[in-house]
């Protein structure tokens, strides 16, 4: 419960966070804190270095730009939930937000964070990957957009290089006519996910599947896009049973995890079953 | 004419400096230039230690001792157990362990440095040359041959054989129509109090005459006291323990630990205060578990539902030592066996079992929370197997209320009681006809709808001297002070039971006075007599009898002053709104104050009389009181994924009379929180290699309220005759009453696939596999 010493440095500008991330080997980022500290008390990282990205305003942002939604890696969980233009315009973030922790956690905790910390049981993950989003990342020698589903690479494993910083998270507006839902069944010790589901879908006049994107999370090493629950229904009309057999393929070709709290059979079925909720939910929205 | 303050609801005096953070808990306590210790454990479930090379971590900066094993052997003694059993073995353990390590998280070296992290840091610098040694966890498997034995010298896992029985168990068997078998695993849980252990100790060295003081988060501080003194060869009498504010023991403080000693000890060898605080890991780790018992339950019964025979086997596992209460704890399950019902002839056998894990002790209800699970499953599977309603079954059963006092088969005298009473008044609450009907249309419908039932007695109030392991009785002065304001002074030293308003409220209504004119002190051995402390559900049956025993003794003696100043016979006096009157002539009368204040001036004493207002009782009870009631709860399956929601929770509990009806709600709150946690989420799970797999909150789950149903409490009252209050106690009735209430829920929504029993924690992925495993059988089934 007691970290190895470190030191602390707070940058008030990207810049000056860029140059002592590449200044400094050792050196982690801190943002919210809320899975770092943790880890620090535990000895499982023991980093030289701390650089909070906390007072750096310019990183703390919710906005509407050429048909996208940024999102500055600072801001947090709360304002994500709270904000108005997400509610509006992607309201699967703001359903999201509160299954995070608890007040405290969400107060504090950043998106960006959660994202960069990859923990194959976080909310955000899921809910990202399926919004489609894009993220920005920088380093002082430039920056560079990933797909969400390409910035995750393994458990607790991301695309980003050790002198990059998260900036921004980027989501096309979704179409008239979408849906979306998130669904998690928690781990009852941590409140983390054993799987959450999210999905957003949309459907044309006639009910036919224009685009569908399902993100999951908490099943696998890592948060995947269920790509064979997808193909089922792009391009199909819906309805409930479609959706039923659509879900069914929601842990095909996944390594499931498997510990104390579930194994790997359970977690995959309450991927399917969770995953046909979620659909249905977000049908049903439209 | 006064308010009476018994039986109201009164807000805790406690709980504002609760509320704003400003209560001093050990940690809280700053001592001018305290050292700090941190404690190496072991990461092995099982391992000779080869070597402990410590040369780095002394050379640390701020380092200033690392002690192991070596350097306590032969000055410390090994560690006591009071509550042993007839033809145990008992393993030695000391408060740092050499030569081979047991369990993980058994301390082996202490670091202490003159800051919290340099001691945390130094335990890095500590090599460890371990030999593994093979591991067995699983108490079934550590009694087979050729296990791997924790103790070579024992040439067996078995630590005792303790029996019990009544009756003519085999006759019961061989007159039986039926014979309902039940193996039930009763898990490992973690007490997990909101603050962990911590000890701070201070040596003043004053030439001849040293004083040790220490601060223990204890609900036995006087019982500390006396142990340091005899472990470290100190008069007792320059031996202070202070239980500061203590927050939650469940049971596992009223322990004597290791690091209880070996503070005070290198307090005194350093000369300099010393302080160690207890990481969450290393409470999960070394802090007393509760319960993991494996029953092998037998049950003689007729086809009308009568029990006649109850055999039980039981495993107890006793982890890889005994703490201070640990052999002791199953017996309590043989006690209890009959619970709430006639059941003449019974035997249990317990086997204490050795594996490598921390020790088992109290934890709430200690032994009787299983003696109630064991019986009101059984109950429950035997009303299954016969085809009746689980009430007819338990009303069957129940002793009768007009056969009280009852002389059970286990050789308990049950005060009083009317279990009849309790489960009606819950099923009336629940609305259990109707739930029924409704189960059964809903079932039709593809939904899993289950009600469980758990009727309950406990033994508490301990107790009888001649049947505790210490002495059983409890200590209180109530003291008038010169101005008529009272201190009184209780040995049941509280960590959350709110003693401090409760017994103000009997002293209160004593001395016709108000809830601020009363302080109740408590918890340090300077300033209080010597007491037992609070557990077993006694503070209030025992502690508050002892209270309310020094109030009239006090009494008397003011009565003899305000009889003499008023000049009126002292028969018929009342103590009323602060003032001392004969009842028939109320102008007469004098203030406590003016009474109070001649008592200490004493310048006109009364005939035969000393000065001063004080009086000390030491209550010896005659008997334990045994609290009852009944417990209901409903719950819905989603069969598809097999979560568990609930639909309603009741709970009808019986305490005897009632001080204060927040501090029985409180502590029926807490107590179904902890019970339902066993029943659902709480799990110490160690792997097959000994390894701790729950050792933080991340996967250790205690109840959240957000996990809670919302209680519908009642209670009936059924006063005892023990003690002159009335009282039974209720601080683990709702941990004795929950669990099994809401497992039986559970079966009960899964009865008409088959299902008989579920293991707890009843996690959704049991449930799912369970309903799998029986779904080819659709529809209803009575399996006979
Ligand atoms: C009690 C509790 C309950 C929780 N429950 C949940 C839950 O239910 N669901 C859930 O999803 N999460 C949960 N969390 C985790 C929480 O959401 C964290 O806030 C989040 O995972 C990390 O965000 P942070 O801002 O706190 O990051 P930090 O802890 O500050 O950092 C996490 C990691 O990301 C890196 N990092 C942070 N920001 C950046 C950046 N901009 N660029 C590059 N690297 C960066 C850090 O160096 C570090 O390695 C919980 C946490 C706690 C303490």
């Amino acid at each position: 419960m007691i970290p190895a010493a470190f030191e602390y440095l707070v940058p008030t500008t990207l810049d000056e966070a860029l140059s002592a991330l590449s200044t400094h080997t050792d050196a982690k980022i801190l943002a919210g804190g809320h899975s770092l500290i943790p880890a620090m008390k535990l000895r499982l990282a023991s980093p030289k270095y701390l650089i909070d990205i906390s007072r750096i305003s310019d990183l703390n942002y919710v906005r509407e730009s050429g048909g996208q939604i940024l999102i500055g890696a600072g801001t947090t969980h709360y304002q994500i939930e709270s904000s108005t233009l997400l509610k509006e315009k992607c309201p699967l973030l703001t359903e999201t937000a509160p299954y995070i922790g608890d007040v405290q956690v969400r107060n504090r905790g950043t998106l960006g964070g959660s994202l960069a910390h990859a923990d194959p049981a976080a909310d955000w993950p899921a809910a990202i990957l399926a919004v489609g989003a894009e993220i920005n990342v920088r380093s002082s020698r430039g920056e560079r957009t990933l797909k969400a589903e390409d910035f995750f690479v393994d458990m607790m494993t991301t695309a980003l290089q050790p002198n990059e910083i998260l900036t921004e998270i980027r989501i096309p507006i979704p179409p008239q006519r979408t849906g979306s839902a998130y669904e998690k069944v928690k781990q009852p010790a941590s409140g983390f996910a054993l799987v959450g589901v999210a999905v957003q879908i949309t459907l044309d006049t006639n009910r036919t599947c224009q685009r569908v994107q399902v993100g999951i999370t908490g099943l696998a090493p890592k948060p995947f896009r269920a790509i064979g629950v997808e193909n089922m229904l792009k391009g199909k009309v819906i309805n409930d049973q479609l959706l039923a057999q659509a879900a069914e393929k929601a842990a095909d070709g996944v390594d499931p995890l498997s510990d104390i709290h579930a194994s790997a059979e359970y977690r995959s079925h309450l991927a399917r079953v969770h995953t046909k909720r979620a659909l249905q939910r977000a049908v049903s929205r439209i | 004419m006064a308010t009476k303050l018994i039986g109201e609801r009164i807000k805790r005096k406690e709980d504002p400096r609760l509320i704003t953070g400003t209560a001093s808990y050990v940690d809280d306590i700053k001592l001018p230039n305290v050292h700090h210790v941190a404690f190496l454990r072991s990461i092995y479930g099982h391992a000779k230690i080869n070597k402990i090379d410590v040369s780095e971590a002394r050379k640390l900066p701020g380092v200033v001792a690392v002690l192991t094993h070596d350097d306590i052997k032969g000055v410390l003694k090994p560690m006591p157990c009071v509550g042993g059993v007839p033809d145990m073995h008992t393993p030695e353990h000391y408060p740092l362990s050499g030569g081979k390590v047991r369990f993980v998280g058994e301390a082996i070296a202490a670091v202490v440095a003159n800051d919290r992290y340099v001691a945390r840091d130094a335990l890095d610098l500590i090599n460890v040359d371990y030999e593994p040694l093979p591991v067995v966890v699983d108490m079934e498997k550590a009694l087979e041959k050729g296990a791997p034995l924790l103790y070579e010298e024992y040439g067996e896992n078995r630590g005792f054989t303790w029996k019990i029985s009544g009756g003519d168990i085999d006759k019961a068997f061989q007159e039986a129509d039926r014979v309902v078998k039940l193996r039930l695993v009763n898990q490992r849980v973690a007490p997990i109090p909101l603050e962990t252990r911590a000890v701070l100790a201070q040596y003043q060295d004053r030439g001849v005459e040293g004083e040790l003081t220490v601060w223990t988060s204890t609900q036995i501080p006087h019982g500390i006291r006396t142990s340091i003194a005899g472990m470290l060869n100190l008069p007792e009498h320059r031996v202070r323990v202070i239980a500061p504010e203590v927050g939650g023991g469940f049971g596992c403080k009223v322990d004597f630990y290791g690091e209880e000693v070996l503070i005070p000890y290198l307090a005194m060898k350093l000369k300099v205060p010393v302080k160690w605080v207890e990481g969450r890991r290393e409470n999960i780790q070394a802090t007393d578990h509760g319960r993991d018992q494996i029953n092998y339950i037998e049950a003689a019964v007729k086809n009308d539902g009568t029990v006649v025979g109850l055999r039980v086997k039981v495993l107890a596992d006793m982890g890889a030592y005994y703490q201070l209460l640990s052999p002791v704890i199953p017996t309590l399950t043989g006690l209890m066996m009959c619970g709430p019902y006639k059941i003449s002839n019974v035997s249990m056998e317990v086997l204490g079992v050795f594996t490598n894990k921390m020790a088992t002790d109290a934890y709430r209800g200690a032994g009787r929370p299983e003696a109630t699970y064991l019986l009101e499953r059984t109950m429950d599977a035997i009303a299954a197997e016969l085809n009746l309603d689980p009430v007819e079954v338990r009303m069957k059963n129940f002793i009768q209320p007009n056969e009280f006092p009852y002389k059970t088969a286990t050789g308990l005298v049950y005060d009083s009681g009317n279990y009849q009473a309790a489960l009606q008044k819950a099923l009336d609450h629940v609305g259990y006809t109707k739930l029924r009907e409704e189960q059964k249309k809903l079932r039709e419908q593809g939904q899993y709808v289950g009600i469980g039932i758990s009727s309950y007695v406990e033994i508490c109030a301990f107790g009888p001297s001649a049947a505790t392991a210490t002495g059983g009785w409890e200590s209180a002065t109530v003291r008038i002070e010169p101005t008529g304001k009272v201190t009184v002074l209780t040995g049941s030293s509280p960590h959350g039971q709110g003693q401090e308003t409760t017994f103000a409220q009997i002293v209160a209504d004593g001395l016709g006075l108000t809830m601020e004119d009363i302080t109740v002190q408590h918890g340090d051995t300077a300033v209080v007599q010597y007491g037992i402390g609070t557990f077993g559900s006694r503070a209030t049956a025992v502690g508050g009898t002892a209270v309310y025993l020094a109030l009239q003794k006090v009494k008397e003696k003011a009565t003899k002053f305000a009889a003499h100043m008023l000049k009126v016979d002292s028969k018929g006096l009342v103590f009323r709104d602060g003032k001392i009157f004969p009842e028939n002539n109320p102008e007469k009368s004098v203030t406590l104050t003016e009474v109070a204040l001649a008592a200490y001036l004493a310048k006109d004493l009364p005939p035969d009389t000393e000065p001063g207002l004080v009086a000390t009782a030491f209550y010896e009870p005659k008997n334990f009181t045994f609290p009852f009631g009944t417990h209901i709860a409903v719950v819905d399956i989603d069969p598809e994924t097999g979560q568990i929601k609930f639909r309603r929770y009741v709970a009808v509990d019986d305490c005897g009379n009632i001080i204060n009806m927040l501090t029985v709600h409180g502590q029926v709150h807490g107590g179904i929180a902890q019970g339902l946690g066993q029943a659902l989420y709480e799990e110490v799970v160690y792997d097959e290699n000994g390894q701790l797999l729950t050792g933080s909150f991340m996967d250790y789950c205690i109840p959240k309220a957000h996990h809670l149903p919302k209680f519908e409490l009642d209670y009936t009252v059924t006063p005892t005759n023990v003690n002159p209050l009335g009282v039974k106690g209720v601080g683990e009735a709702g941990t004795i009453g929950s669990t099994p209430a809401v497992v039986n829920a559970v079966i009960d929504a899964l009865a008409h696939l088959g299902v008989r029993n579920i293991d707890m924690p009843l996690k959704p992925e049991k449930i799912w596999k369970t309903i799998k495993e029986h779904a080819p059988k659709k529809g209803p089934i009575i399996v006979a």
